[in-house]
C-alpha cells in the first residue's frame, strides 16, 4: 500500500462523487421547488444516454458535441412530463404523485426495452474516453468532465435561483404557492421551468456518462439510487448539499470498496445516511 | 362395430390404445424434449431445439456424405431402422411447468427418454419426475454442478458442469507454463456476486490444492449492476496478479475493460468464463481494445479446421434455420446423438435398457462435433471427458487458440501492455 495509491484512491473517489452529484442536482431542484420526488429520474438519464448514443451511431457526432442539443431536448422533455403528467396529479394526494412518476419510470424502461432491445450500446473512443495523467496519478476524463459539469451546473443554478428575477419567482412559488399567485407569479410556469431545468441537468449528466458507460434499459437504476441518497444526505432541495453529499458518497464507496470489500461498498454509504437522518433529519444542508 | 354396449366400447377403445402402443414400439422411438420456447429466453430455447431437430433429421434420413454415426442409414439400425419421433414441450423457463410437462411427455406421450432443459433449475425438477418414473434423462447444456450430485440413477449429462469449466483455466495455464520460461504464479478472481459468479469463484478456490503451483492472491466479489469498478481495479493494481479470472455480465465486462485501460492495469492475461468478454456488444463498444481478452467457450466454428464434420453440421444448421450455430445448440446436438447411440446399443425402447446402455457409453472424439476427448459417464452420470476451449479476440474476431493441438490461431501471450 503506497502513498501514491492512497492519493489515487481519493482522487478516484472524488471523481466518481462528482458524477453522482451531477445526477443528483436535477433531482434536488425539482424536489426543492415542487416537493415532488421524480422517481423516473434514472430513466431521464437513460433517455439522454440513448440520445447521445444514437447521435453518435447515426452521424458519428461525439457526445460532447451533441451535449447542448441533448440538454435542450431533455429540457423540452421535462416540460412535456410536467404539462402532460405531473400537473394533472398535483391536485391529488402525495401518493398519486409518487405513483405517477413511478409509473413513468416503469413505462420508460419498458419502452426502451421494446424499442432498443435489452442490448448494450456504447460510444466508442469518444472525446472524453481518455485519461489525464498528472505525475503518477490517473484522472479519468469522464470524471474530470463531471467535476467541471457539476460545479458549473451548481454555480449556474445558484445564479439563476438567487440572482435573477426568474429565480426569485421560483423561490416564491416553492415557498408559498398561493401567495406567489396572488402577487402575479405564474406558478404553473415556474413548476414547468423547474422540471425543464432538472431534466436538462440530467441530460448533461447523461451526455457525459455516455462517453464511458454502456447504455441499456436499466442503466438509470445503476446510478439513481445513489443520487436519491445524495439528495437526502445533502438535504432535500439543497443544490450545494447534493454536490457535497455526492462527493462524500463517491469517496466513501471507493474507500470502502478498497479497504473493506467490494460487496460491502454501499454499506458505509447507507450507514452514514441513516446516521444523518437520525441525528439531523433535514440532511446536511437542508432547511426544514 | 358401432356398438352401444359400454363394455364393447371399452374393448374397442382398449384395442385402439393397445394398437397405438404397439405401433409406437414397432417402428418409432418417442423422445420428449423440454425447452423454453416462450418467455425471456425463447430465442435461445428455439435455437437449441433446432439443433436437436437437426440431429433427429440426420438420424432418420440418409446423409451419406456426413461422417457421423447414423448419417448413412435411415433410422436406428439395431431397432429395424426405427425412426425417432421428437415431441417438443415448452416449459417457459418455469421449474413447475417443466415437471408437469415431463410427466405429460412420459405418461401421455409415451416418451422412452427425455432431453432438456436449458435452465438448470428446470432440469432439476423435470429430471426428478424422470427419476421417479424410471425414464432416462439426458442434458446437453444445463450446467449447474449440483445436477449430477444428487445420486440420481437416470440422469446423464454430456456438457461439463460449472465446476469442471473452472478446471480448464488451470489446465490452460499449466500448459502455458510448460511452454515458456515466463512462469505464471499468481491469480486474482473477479466475479459478480450472484449464484453464477459465486459458484465460479468457489470452484476456482476448490481447485487450488490440486493446482498448487498457482497462488490465489485476490478474490474480488462485486455487486452485480454496480456503476463503477474503480475500487475493484485499484485493489487489483495493489495485488499485482499475473492473471485475472473473470465472471462478469456484459455491462460490467465493458466497464472493467475500460477501467483497466484508464488505470493502465495490464496483467499478462485476462481470462473470462461466459461470453461477456467476447460478445459482439463488447467488441462493438471497445473496438481495438477488445483484443486479447480470452474467453472460455464450449465450441467454435474454428473446430472445423481439424474436424470437417463440424463444418458440415454447422452448414446444415445454417441452411435449415438461417442462423449460425453456436455453443449451446452444438452441445444439445451432441446430447441427442449420444442418446440415439445408447438407444441403438440397447436395441430396444425399454427405458431400463436405454439407461444401462447410456451408463456404458464410450464415444470417441471423432464421432462428435466437440473439442472433447470423448463421452463417458462417471458414477454420477457426468461426462468426464469434456474439455473446454479458449477463444481470443484477435483483430476484432474471436479465434480459437486452445487446446493448442486444435488451435486455429496463435495465442497472443502475454497481452501487449497498455491494452
Amino acid at each position: 500500500m503506497s502513498g501514491d495509491l492512497l492519493v489515487q484512491l481519493f482522487l478516484s473517489g472524488i471523481g466518481m462523487g462528482f458524477i453522482f452529484a451531477l445526477i443528483a442536482i436535477g433531482l434536488t431542484l425539482i424536489y426543492g421547488v415542487m416537493n415532488v420526488v421524480n422517481f423516473a429520474h434514472g430513466e431521464f438519464l437513460m433517455l439522454s444516454m440513448y440520445a447521445s448514443y444514437l447521435a453518435f451511431a447515426t452521424w458519428g457526432a461525439d457526445p460532447v458535441v451533441t451535449l447542448p442539443f441533448v440538454a435542450v431536448m431533455m429540457f423540452v422533455f421535462g416540460l412535456l412530463v410536467y404539462y402532460l403528467l405531473v400537473r394533472r396529479v398535483m391536485q391529488g394526494s402525495m401518493n398519486s404523485q409518487i405513483f405517477a412518476t413511478f409509473g413513468l419510470m416503469v413505462f420508460m424502461q419498458a419502452a426502451a426495452q421494446f424499442i432498443m432491445g435489452a442490448d448494450y450500446f456504447a460510444v466508442r473512443s469518444g472525446l472524453l474516453s481518455g485519461v489525464l495523467e498528472v505525475g503518477p496519478f490517473t484522472l479519468p476524463a469522464p470524471q474530470l468532465a463531471a467535476v467541471v459539469g457539476a460545479s458549473t451546473a451548481t454555480g449556474a443554478l445558484y445564479w439563476l435561483v438567487f440572482r435573477t428575477a426568474t429565480g426569485r419567482s421560483l423561490r416564491a412559488a416553492s415557498q408559498d404557492r398561493q401567495a406567489a399567485s396572488t402577487l402575479g407569479i405564474n406558478v404553473d410556469r415556474m413548476y414547468a421551468l423547474a422540471w425543464g431545468i432538472g431534466a436538462a441537468c440530467v441530460g448533461i449528466a447523461g451526455s457525459l456518462l455516455s462517453n464511458f458507460y454502456p447504455v441499456f434499459p436499466r442503466v438509470g437504476a445503476m446510478f439513481v439510487l445513489i443520487a436519491y441518497v445524495a439528495v437526502a444526505l445533502g438535504g432535500f432541495g439543497s443544490i450545494h448539499g447534493a454536490l457535497v453529499a455526492g462527493v462524500i458518497i463517491g469517496l466513501l464507496k471507493v474507500l470502502a470498496g478498497f479497504f473493506i470489500s467490494s460487496q460491502l461498498k454501499f454499506v458505509p454509504v447507507y450507514l452514514l445516511y441513516l446516521i444523518v437522518v437520525l441525528v439531523r433529519p433535514r440532511g446536511l444542508f437542508g432547511r426544514l | 362395430m358401432y356398438t352401444r354396449n359400454p363394455v364393447g366400447r371399452f374393448i374397442v377403445l382398449f384395442c385402439l390404445v393397445f394398437w397405438l402402443g404397439l405401433a409406437h414400439s414397432a417402428d418409432e422411438v418417442r423422445i420428449g424434449a423440454l425447452y423454453p420456447l416462450s418467455g425471456q429466453v425463447a430465442k435461445s430455447g428455439e435455437d437449441t431445439v433446432n439443433a436437436i431437430r437437426l440431429a433427429v433429421e440426420i438420424i432418420n434420413n440418409k446423409y451419406p456424405d456426413l461422417g457421423i454415426p447414423f448419417a448413412a442409414t435411415e433410422g436406428l439400425p439395431a431397432l429395424g431402422n426405427a425412426k425417432i419421433v421428437l415431441i417438443v414441450a415448452d416449459h417457459q423457463g418455469s421449474p413447475e411447468t417443466g415437471a408437469a410437462e415431463a410427466e405429460r411427455l412420459i405418461v401421455q406421450q409415451k416418451a422412452v427418454a427425455l432431453i432438456g432443459a436449458f435452465h438448470s433449475s428446470v432440469a432439476a425438477t423435470s429430471s426428478q419426475v424422470a427419476e421417479r418414473m424410471g425414464v432416462p434423462y439426458i442434458s446437453g447444456e444445463s450446467e449447474a454442478t449440483t445436477l449430477t450430485e444428487r445420486g440420481f440413477k437416470w440422469f446423464f449429462r454430456t456438457t461439463p458442469s460449472s465446476r469442471t469449466q473452472a478446471r480448464d483455466f488451470f489446465t490452460f495455464l499449466r500448459e502455458l507454463n510448460k511452454r515458456s520460461k515466463d512462469q505464471i504464479k499468481t491469480i486474482a478472481v473477479v466475479h459478480e456476486n450472484t449464484l453464477w459468479g459465486q459458484e465460479f469463484a468457489k470452484s476456482v478456490e476448490g481447485y487450488m490444492p490440486e493446482f498448487s503451483d498457482f497462488k490465489l492472491i485476490a478474490d474480488i466479489s462485486y455487486q452485480q449492476g454496480t456503476a463503477d469498478v474503480t475500487s475493484e481495479v485499484l485493489r487489483l493494481i495493489a495485488a499485482k496478479p499475473d492473471v485475472v479470472f473473470h465472471a462478469s455480465y456484459d455491462a460490467e465486462a465493458i466497464l472493467f475493460a475500460r477501467t483497466y485501460k484508464q488505470y493502465k492495469f495490464s496483467p499478462r492475461g485476462v481470462m473470462a468464463i461466459g461470453a461477456a468478454f467476447g460478445s459482439s456488444a463488447f467488441r462493438e463498444a471497445l473496438g481495438p481494445d477488445a483484443n486479447f481478452y480470452l474467453v472460455r467457450e464450449h465450441w467454435s466454428r474454428d473446430l472445423a479446421s481439424k474436424n470437417p464434420v463440424v463444418a458440415q453440421v454447422a452448414k446444415l444448421y445454417r441452411d435449415r434455420y438461417g442462423k449460425d450455430m453456436d455453443g449451446t445448440p452444438a452441445r444439445a446436438f451432441v446430447a441427442m446423438m449420444t442418446l440415439a447411440d445408447a438407444i441403438n446399443r440397447a436395441g430396444s425402447t425399454d427405458p431400463k435398457k436405454i439407461r444401462d446402455a447410456l451408463a456404458a457409453t464410450n464415444l470417441a472424439p471423432d464421432k462428435l462435433i466437440m473439442p472433447w476427448t470423448g463421452i463417458r459417464f462417471d458414477q454420477t452420470g457426468q461426462n468426464d471427458l469434456t474439455r473446454g476451449i479458449f477463444v481470443q479476440t484477435l483483430d476484432g474476431a474471436p479465434r480459437m487458440v486452445w487446446p493448442f493441438d486444435q488451435a486455429a490461431a496463435k495465442l497472443v501471450w502475454p497481452r501487449p501492455a497498455g491494452r
